[in-house]
């Protein structure tokens, strides 16, 4: 390197050898020897940790939970929603799904052409008469546990529509969560979607079979 | 656009068919016989007028003949604009289709038909198209209630339950 020059010599050391004799002995276990039960030892033979060191392991390795709370957790962090947009609503909710908001982010990017592979339901419009078998009829066809947002005045309360073609969305179907606005914007959205996140997480039993008490009228293989 | 001796000439060509013209604004109109209509639009067409740009229907209530169909006429060559209206009374709100000429009447007229109930004889798919086929009465007539419905809040949900029991 020149003398004299902007750029500066950086000199790199290790911090510490790995395997070294302050550590324990459950530092050194690599990614491979954990999997194939190997020591460092041999590659092939089990760890053999007993008293702190394997306290250690397990503290640091295995976390408990029930199973309902880890099931809650996976179904809230991966929403599949439908494809499904009604009227100007849906350009706000195709804004979501963009880079700026970006629901990316949490895991419910993955948006269903199909209501049998959804498990969400946004309703991003308004709701006219004709339509509402329709609507109906998509949600009847989705998997349980499924979730319904009614985005916007108009399936919420009907909005400036408050006519005689339109129906509100609570009418024909139990929804979950409403997002009030003319249209919301995209992080009102948001931000309904993951108060029904929080829903499902910290309160599964507030599905809509339970509210409408319908537990155990589920259809049956 | 036909200025106001045109449009004179133009009723005048049409006959005893033409009821009555007005100019307004530069805008070029003529009230034709609602049995003839259909003679009357190929004729015009023949002059020329040959894209159907719009039909739509009118509600004048309370004057009588209430119900009107508006054909909006454009002859593309000469860049002009010619507006045909029929007037037909509520009792008997007939009017002959012209869909076998013009195809692209066909769903607006099924959209006159659903909103102010003006029949058009001669369609060959004459239903309802925007709202659903056992609704009754017909939405836009002026005299039709708007409808609606209170909404329930959050605040009046208790009252709400209260009363559905």
């Amino acid at each position: 390197m020149a003398t004299g020059g902007t750029r500066v010599e950086v000199k790199r050391e290790r911090l510490g050898t790995v395997g070294g004799t302050d550590g324990l002995r459950v530092k050194n276990l690599n990614a491979h020897q954990l999997l194939r039960g190997g020591d460092i030892e041999g590659p092939n033979q089990p760890a053999h940790l007993d008293g702190e060191e394997l306290t250690r392991y397990v503290e640091e390795r295995v976390l408990t939970t029930t199973l309902d709370s880890a099931v809650a957790w996976a179904r809230s962090n991966s929403f599949f929603p439908l494809a499904f947009g009604l009227a100007c609503c849906a350009m706000e909710q195709f804004q979501a799904a963009g880079p700026r908001m970006d629901i990316a982010r949490f895991g419910f990017e993955a948006f269903r052409a199909s209501p049998r592979q959804a498990d969400l339901i946004i309703l991003a419009g308004r709701v006219s008469i004709k339509m509402a078998p329709i609507i109906r009829r998509l949600y009847d066809q989705m998997l349980e546990p499924k979730w319904a947002i009614s985005m916007g005045a108009c399936c919420s309360s009907m909005g400036v529509f408050n006519n005689y073609a339109l129906v509100p969305a609570d009418k024909f179907m139990p929804i979950d969560v409403h997002v009030p606005g003319c249209p919301p914007r995209p992080e009102a959205l948001m931000h309904g979607i993951l108060k029904l996140r929080d829903l499902v997480q910290n309160d599964p039993e507030a599905g809509w079979r339970e509210r409408y008490d319908a537990v155990g009228t589920e259809e049956r293989p | 656009m036909p200025d106001a001796t045109g449009l004179e000439l133009l009723a005048k060509d049409l006959g005893d068919a033409a009821l009555r013209t007005v100019y307004f604004r530069e805008q070029a109109t003529v009230e034709v016989d609602p049995g003839r209509i259909r003679e009357v639009l190929s004729d015009l067409r023949g002059r020329g007028f040959n894209f159907l740009a719009s039909v739509h229907g009118v509600d004048h209530y309370p004057e009588e003949p209430r119900l009107g169909v508006v054909y909006e006429l454009i002859d593309m060559r000469k860049v002009d604009r010619l507006t045909v209206k029929v007037r037909v009374p509520l009792d008997t709100p007939e009017v002959d289709s012209v869909t076998p000429e013009w195809p692209t009447a066909d769903h607006q007229e099924r959209e006159v038909y659903d909103m102010f109930g003006v029949v058009f004889n001669g369609h060959p798919d004459l239903r309802r198209i925007l709202m659903p086929e056992d609704y009754e009465g017909h939405p836009q007539r002026r005299d039709f209630p708007v409808g609606g419905e209170p909404v329930i809040f959050t605040r009046d949900e208790s009252k709400w339950l209260e009363h559905r029991e």
